[in-house]
């Protein structure tokens, strides 16, 4: 990278250097100014065909579309003159004359690339006194559903399907004014990540069928956070309406998943909207489990667990910080842990390096493995009878109810209450993954936040907090009182971790120390 | 020659001298006829001083652009390590053009001659033609003439027993206008959509699979072993007006004229002679209104422009248009301009290939505006409309297609507004019923 030379321009008056072989539409976005373009994604190859992106290069004949004109040395590019505004808005006319301009009804509305950029510089009215063309709306297959009147020919898609996926399934049909997006014969987007188009898509032309017609797009909350489906770890935004979660969509990470996310990840967010939840702290009064307020449920867990040694039944779908409390919890009395993961096909995305759906099906496995917890298909083999298990938010799926009984009393930390723990003494509400805030380690051992996305149902707290009490009301130490005391405490204990905090995490993540996750991260 | 029509005596054969002769298309009528004796002679020679000559010839790419074609040559350079690749641009596609498949009927080996020359001159061991998918009869000639030359070891792994290998490929297109483009050309010729290339890169530095690339039209290429028997200067003399256009153009003449065909003059002829003389003018009881010189993507000239031209690349640019292909368009006053320009645009957005907004969306409107005021339903906001339409189509698009489907309507607009007026007031009044009754 430093090697690279560095060339020097002028963009509407605001000098920048950039490396050579920029193009200056990116050289635009160092100094702020968005220059207006669909076709062009940093994703995709360079098309230069939508045109949208021209702007006056002082010397040059003509305008130059910015996508594809590398910046060079001394350059003075305008933005903002009339004759390159005259120009966009040309092609901003050109656009919508065939365009239905139903945006009442568009998915899209909201956040269109081609609504923004007509209100900022196009058009008022249309010339356009004759039909519009129109084509039937068609079934892509997977996720995907095709409004030809609102497509632009940016040719994003089959860019993405022909360059990212390596699977040519997108063309463009026919030429001149009757081209429209085409799918070769026999073939669907029935890519693991063909989904990607519908955000790739600048207009309304290319919808995600899950999302059809479920929300407009300003009524939705957007928080950052991490795709908790495989250990990938994908930067995504969960988008909630009402505090149920609407959509994922990816968030741009060049270091993890550049623009994407799978479909797998992406429609796997339902549970997160469960309502058959644990809500209320229950402590098991005269053969009965009863609610109970937070403090008297802690102190009779504590009362269990204070002598008594301790296996954890973890799920991998924990963050650090849990999985830290939780690991401190086992190892009080000399106790252990296991947590097991579901696993699916590896689906990779071959146009990006290490990008791929992964075999484990859960964010934090390489994070519980690092906090000391046996991976493991049969978990509770490995505990001793009479044992206190505290069950941390596995469902139990598969496990009967006679080998949780081997244990001389249950605790459960969790969601829900599984059936295969009816038994259990005490039962501590916690939030799921987007109700909460913390980190998760992905499998090349990046360390990465998720935000909290929606409001905790009924009492239930979030899992730092319910298991800091716990070690609280077991004189282990204070309460936290914010996520970020607890990976403070991670970083100062765990030599891996030692130099992260929150605020150096930011929102992109860090990698833990290289030499604590070579054992981890198989 | 005017083929079909004998000779006139205002021509300069050079190119055309053989046409009408079936013997010529053989191989050995070829040879009784002077062939492949240029090709033996700079065999002999350096692939630089080949592109020397050509250079001082002043000769300039007859598909259009009018670039100079030594010079377009040079930009190849000698042992770079990479295959370099000869295209012939045999995509002969706009409208009013037809001099290309003359040559390819009458002349292949004229042809053959001259790809083989350039493929050495610049370091090429393949050549293709892309021929236009429509092309059958030139096809067809275009095949035996290589399978003659191959069969004769002109052509092949010891091209005339010079050791050298000079190989010729006849690539069939599959009807596209757009891919006489020399980039979207290359696009088709690899296996994909006929869609131009952003150009930087140029095809002298990325051209057909990635490797430099030299691409000349069928009569440029025809023109060169004439040039190189009979040398530069006897080449660069043949220029009756500006030094910078020298030789002799084809120009194929259609429309509402007595004698369409085929002719060859030397640059810089009178146009006003070479219609009213060689072409032998209007039809009985007609006038010429207009004349569009040089294939339909360049601008439509009046009667006054056209007499005032001189026939050649300053020449026409000098009167409001251009040589361009030298597909000339005759238009008498028997025919509307609007039903004219209307045709034309139409044209250009059936062939339009679609990946550029303003050429994709701008030529099927203008389309639809120009057909709607042929049809009597315009208003005088749509003229307007239309030249606003034709600016921003113009100069903003990958290739020149869109700037090509604008020409004719701003400069019919600009030329013949009171034409488009009365269709829009109502009033019928260009002289085709006049004249038919």
């Amino acid at each position: 990278m430093a090697e690279k030379k560095m060339v020097s321009l002028t963009i509407e008056g605001r000098p920048v250097s950039v490396p050579e072989g920029t193009s200056i539409l990116e050289a635009a976005k160092v100094v702020g100014i968005l220059i207006p373009h669909y076709c062009y994604h940093p994703g995709l190859p360079v098309a230069g065909v939508c045109r949208m992106c021209l702007v006056e290069v002082e010397k040059a004949l003509k305008l130059a579309p910015s996508c594809a004109t590398s910046v060079a040395e001394g350059q003075v590019v305008h933005v903002h003159t009339e004759r390159a505004l005259e120009a966009r808005k040309g092609v901003l006319e050109f656009l919508l004359i065939n365009h239905p301009l139903d945006c009442p009804i568009c998915d899209q509305s909201g956040e269109c690339e081609l609504q923004d950029y007509t209100y900022q510089e196009g058009r008022a009215d249309s010339r356009y006194r004759d039909p519009k063309r129109f084509n039937p709306v068609e079934d892509f297959g997977g996720d995907v559903l095709y409004v030809p009147n609102r497509c632009i020919l940016c040719t994003r898609c089959v860019r993405f399907m022909d360059d990212v996926a390596h699977e040519t399934v997108l063309n463009v049909s026919d030429r001149g004014d009757r081209a429209i997006i085409g799918k070769f014969e026999g073939k669907d987007l029935t890519h693991p990540w063909s989904g990607n188009v519908v955000d790739l898509c600048p207009v309304g032309a290319l919808l995600s069928k899950d999302f059809l017609n479920k929300a407009r797009a300003w009524e939705l909350d957007r928080v950052a956070s991490i795709c908790p489906s495989c250990t990938q770890g994908c930067n995504i935004t969960i988008e909630t309406r009402d505090s149920q979660v609407a959509r994922l969509k990816p968030r741009p990470n060049e270091d993890v998943n550049r623009f994407f996310m799978c479909d797998y990840g992406r429609l796997n967010y339902r549970w997160m909207n469960r309502t058959d939840r644990a809500e209320l702290p229950l402590v098991r009064t005269e053969g009965e489990l009863r609610s109970i307020d937070w403090d008297i449920a802690i102190h009779a867990a504590a009362s269990l667990l204070r002598d008594a040694r301790t296996f954890v039944l973890a799920s991998p779908m924990l963050s650090n910080e849990a999985l830290h409390l939780l690991s401190r919890l086992m190892q009080r009395k000399g106790g252990a842990g296991a947590f097991r993961v579901a696993t699916g096909e590896e689906a990779p995305l071959a146009g990006v390096e290490d990008l791929a759906l992964r075999r484990d099906r859960a964010a934090n496995v390489n994070g519980a493995q690092m906090f000391g917890f046996q991976r493991s298909e049969r978990p509770l083999e490995a505990m001793r009878d009479g044992d206190v298990l505290v069950i941390a938010d596995d469902d139990l799926t598969g496990i009967a109810a006679d080998e949780v009984a081997r244990a001389s009393q249950v605790i459960v930390i969790g969601t829900t209450l599984p059936g295969a723990a009816s038994a259990a003494a005490v039962l501590l509400p916690i939030t799921n993954f987007s109700e909460e805030e913390g980190t998760f380690t992905n499998l090349r051992g990046r360390v990465q936040r998720f935000m909290q996305a929606r409001p905790a149902p009924g009492l239930a707290r979030p899992s730092w907090l319910v298991l800091g009490d716990l070690l609280g009301a077991l004189r282990e130490q204070d309460s936290f009182y914010l996520p970020s005391d607890v990976f403070a405490k991670i970083a100062s204990s765990h030599p891996a971790f030692s130099g992260l905090s929150y605020e150096s995490l930011g929102m992109r993540g860090l990698p833990v120390l290289e030499s604590e996750t070579a054992g981890a991260a198989r | 020659m005017g083929f079909p029509h004998p000779s006139h005596r205002q021509e300069t054969p050079l190119l055309t001298r053989h046409f009408g002769e079936a013997e010529a298309r053989t191989l050995d009528g070829w040879k009784k006829r002077g062939g492949y004796q240029a090709l033996e002679k700079v065999l002999a020679m350096t692939p630089g001083e080949i592109v020397d000559i050509v250079k001082e010839s002043g000769l300039r790419g007859r598909g259009g652009a009018g670039f100079p074609t030594g010079l377009k040559w040079s930009f190849m350079k000698p042992g770079d390590g990479k295959p370099h690749y000869l295209c012939c641009n045999a995509d002969e596609s706009e409208p009013g053009t037809f001099k290309d498949r003359e040559v390819m009927r009458w002349t292949p080996h004229a042809l053959v001659e001259g790809c083989a020359i350039a493929a050495y001159a610049i370091g090429a061991e393949t050549t293709y033609i892309y021929i236009r998918g429509e092309f059958t009869e030139p096809l067809l000639r275009m095949e035996r003439a290589v399978r003659e030359a191959y069969d004769a070891g002109i052509l092949g792994a010891n091209a005339m027993g010079t050791g050298k290998r000079i190989d010729i490929y006849v690539h069939r297109g599959a009807g596209a206008y757009i891919c006489g483009e020399e980039t979207a050309l290359m696009e088709s010729l690899e296996g994909r959509r006929g869609n131009p290339r952003i150009k930087p890169p140029f095809p002298a530095v990325s051209g057909v699979f990635g490797q430099p690339t030299t691409i000349n039209n069928v009569e440029t290429l025809a023109a060169v072993p004439e040039i190189l028997m009979k040398g530069a200067a006897w080449y660069k003399a043949m220029s009756l007006s500006n030094p910078k256009s020298t030789g002799t153009k084809l120009y194929s003449v259609c429309g509402n004229i007595r004698r369409p065909g085929t002719y060859e003059v030397v640059m810089g002829f009178p146009f006003k002679d070479f219609l009213h003389d060689v072409c032998g003018g209007a039809l009985d009881g007609r006038k010429l209104k207009a004349v569009i010189p040089g294939g339909a993507s360049v601008p439509i000239q009046t009667m006054e422009e056209a007499e005032a031209t001189l026939m050649d690349y300053e020449g026409f640019a000098a009167q409001g248009s251009m040589l361009g292909s030298g597909g000339v368009i005759v238009i008498d006053d028997a025919q509307s301009m609007v039903a004219v320009i209307a045709r034309l645009t139409r044209f250009f957005a059936h062939e339009s290939c679609g990946q550029c907004t303003q050429c994709r969306e701008g030529t099927a409107w203008t389309t639809k505006i120009v057909e709607r005021i042929r049809d009597g339903h315009g208003t005088m906001e749509d003229l307007d409309t239309l030249v606003e339409i034709g600016e921003n189509m113009t100069g903003t698009t990958i290739c020149v297609l869109s700037d090509s489907c604008a020409v004719p309507v701003i400069s019919g607009i600009t030329k013949f507004r009171s034409e488009f007026e009365s269709l829009i007031h109502g009033k019928r009044v260009h002289s085709v019923l006049t004249a038919v009754a």
